[in-house]
């Protein structure tokens, strides 16, 4: 090949490269702007997790919860259960409304990357989900009496960014079955117990010992319990077992959001 | 309704282009419902072919084979030659789909502007807006949008890649009749720059004032085809309306009559020719009045012919 051939083929790739990262990032500017516009999506993703740390983590601010403050230790169960609901909502509801009222096929009709449609739902639900536990973190160091160095708050917050990905697969999953309008409220019926019994709203040591049990095969409670290794109240379980149970519990999810798209390709619409 | 003839389009001969989009064969089916037995049919370049077809007849599905958003259980689905679900294909391709819900916290030209970024050269926002009569809403958020104007808006989002293939299906289905002329308007607009156009409907009149090609569908099945006039002339032509004494029996037994029907005083009687008839008429009652002749429209032929259809289904 010639060497003008050469940098044309270059030329034209890097411009193809240029383009498709545009419209990723448009895919997810929109998306984004779609997601904050809604005021259900807003509020119940942060309204509701903040409302709650002020309720339980900064009232009671002073008491101790195992070796540390309780406004520290709520601080990574409600971040948990903070992170959880973004991408649950996130993903989940916005699919089966699209998959249901048939918008999801005019965005397949058109020449969008097939992935930037589902990227641009995990970037929304990873900003919302930093936003929310940034908030978090500053309510507990003005009001709280939190102190934690910066190192340790990024490390909190990247780890439970990273663990809201198993919640985002957990939301295609969901977003493949629920119908269009019921999402929500199936989402809820959901995430609501899950959040309970992980131990996230009353700290794990306070649960009934049967809900203990229960709490040790459940998904949020492995990702709570990374996060409060971080803050140094975690049950001294290896962090490994907790990663381990998330991405098997990804896995599973990514399987059931499979079949769910399988089962829409050879299904009637309209 | 409209009937004016202003938007009656120039007809070019029809299947003269290279095809761009074909059925070979295909066959659909839903579970126990079959929404296609092989069909046959093509598009050509620069063409308007409407597919005409009561709902059921497998327009909407014949649409999302050639979108390849549905694969066929039989026979092949060709556009530009290849496989309609192709990147490059996809590229060349603008849909107009019935859609429930739109995202409705998003802005018109933001909504332009996302499915813009899809195609390698798209019109630029303002032509867009123009070409889909929305230049003073484009600030308005969807959900903010009546009806008529939200068929606009999924009109822009077909057309704002400037692609060469189009789609419809039924753009003006619950559309009240300034909100139809105007995207009329639009596809008239396509066809005068070259595009070829597949465009679905059950108004009739949308086809014949809009369509080179007409293909009627019922039932899974192409029951005929051809221009609006030929479509027409396929069925028995010709209206008699007229005030007469002679009862319903006597006027069925004249010879070339097809059916015969009360309206109000009137009667309304149907036939392939119509001086015989009147001949035979003025003859048989000389008092006769207010007679009327006309062709039969394409309502008429169309369900006539679905009728057809219908009764060699159901005797089959």
């Amino acid at each position: 090949m010639s060497t003008a051939a050469t940098t044309l083929t270059d030329t034209l790739i890097q411009r193809s490269r240029g383009r498709l990262a545009m419209i990723y990032l448009k895919e997810a500017k929109y998306e984004f702007l779609k997601n904050l516009r809604l005021r259900a999506y807003a509020v119940s993703t942060i309204l509701f997790p903040v409302m709650f740390y002020v309720l339980f983590g900064l009232v009671m601010a002073n008491q101790g919860i195992g070796p540390i403050r309780s406004a520290t230790y709520l601080i990574a169960t409600y971040g948990t259960f903070a992170v959880m609901g973004a991408s649950l909502f996130g993903t989940g509801a916005g699919l089966a409304s699209d998959r249901g009222l048939g918008w999801l096929q005019v965005k397949q009709a058109s020449p969008m990357p097939p992935f930037a449609y589902f990227a641009a739902k995990i970037a929304t639900s990873l900003i919302f989900s930093t936003v929310t536990v940034l908030i978090l973190l500053l309510l507990g160091v003005l009001f709280g009496g939190v102190r934690i160095p910066i190192a340790q708050a990024a490390m909190l917050v990247a780890t439970l960014l990273a663990g809201s990905l198993p919640f985002c697969a957990m939301g295609l999953a969901i977003g493949y079955f629920a119908g269009p309008n019921s999402a929500p409220a199936t989402i809820n019926l959901i995430y609501l117990p899950l959040s309970f019994c992980s131990g996230l709203w009353v700290p794990y040591m306070f649960l009934p010992s049967f809900i203990r049990q229960i709490a040790l095969a459940l998904p949020p409670y492995h990702l709570s319990q990374l996060a409060l290794s971080i803050v140094g109240a975690g049950r001294h379980e290896s962090p490994w077992i907790h990663w381990e149970v998330l991405l098997g519990f990804t896995l599973v999810c990514l399987g059931v959001a499979r079949i769910g798209f399988q089962r829409d390709e050879g299904k009637l619409y309209g | 309704m409209i009937t004016a003839p202003e938007l009656t389009l120039q007809r070019r001969p029809a299947g003269a282009g290279e095809i761009v989009a074909s059925l070979d064969r295909v066959s659909k089916n839903y579970g126990a419902v079959q929404a296609l037995r092989a069909v046959n049919f093509t598009v050509h370049t620069g063409e308007l072919v409407a597919l005409l077809g009561p709902n059921g007849a497998g327009k909407t599905t014949a649409v999302k084979l050639l979108l390849g958003l549905i694969p066929p259980q039989a026979g092949r689905v060709r556009v530009f030659g290849g496989d309609p679900a192709s990147p490059q294909n996809r590229g060349r391709t603008g849909a107009m789909l019935q859609v429930g819900r739109v995202p409705e916290t998003l802005r018109v030209r933001e909504h332009i502007d996302l499915f813009s970024s899809y195609y390698a050269h798209p019109l630029p926002l303002e032509e867009t807006l123009a070409a889909a009569g929305l230049e003073k809403l484009r600030d308005r958020k969807f959900g903010d949008l009546s009806g008529g104007q939200k068929q606009r808006a999924l009109f822009a989002l077909a057309i704002c890649g400037d692609p060469d293939l189009l789609f419809l299906d039924e753009p003006t289905v619950g559309l009240d009749v300034e909100a139809r002329r105007a995207v009329w308007e639009g596809i008239r607009h396509l066809v005068a720059q070259g595009k070829t156009v597949l465009l679905t409907t059950h108004y009739l009149q949308e086809a014949d004032a809009l369509a080179d090609r007409v293909v009627v569908m019922n039932r899974g099945e192409i029951i005929a085809e051809g221009t609006p006039a030929e479509i027409k002339a396929q069925t028995s032509g010709k209206r008699i309306r007229c005030h007469t004494r002679l009862d319903r029996v006597a006027l069925r037994q004249l010879a070339g009559v097809t059916d015969v029907k009360q309206d109000r005083e009137a009667v309304e009687i149907h036939a392939a020719e119509a001086e015989p008839v009147v001949r035979d008429l003025l003859a048989r009652d000389p008092e006769l009045s207010g007679l009327e002749i006309s062709s039969a429209g394409l309502e008429e032929a169309f369900l006539a012919l679905t009728q057809e259809n219908s009764n060699s289904a159901s005797r089959n």
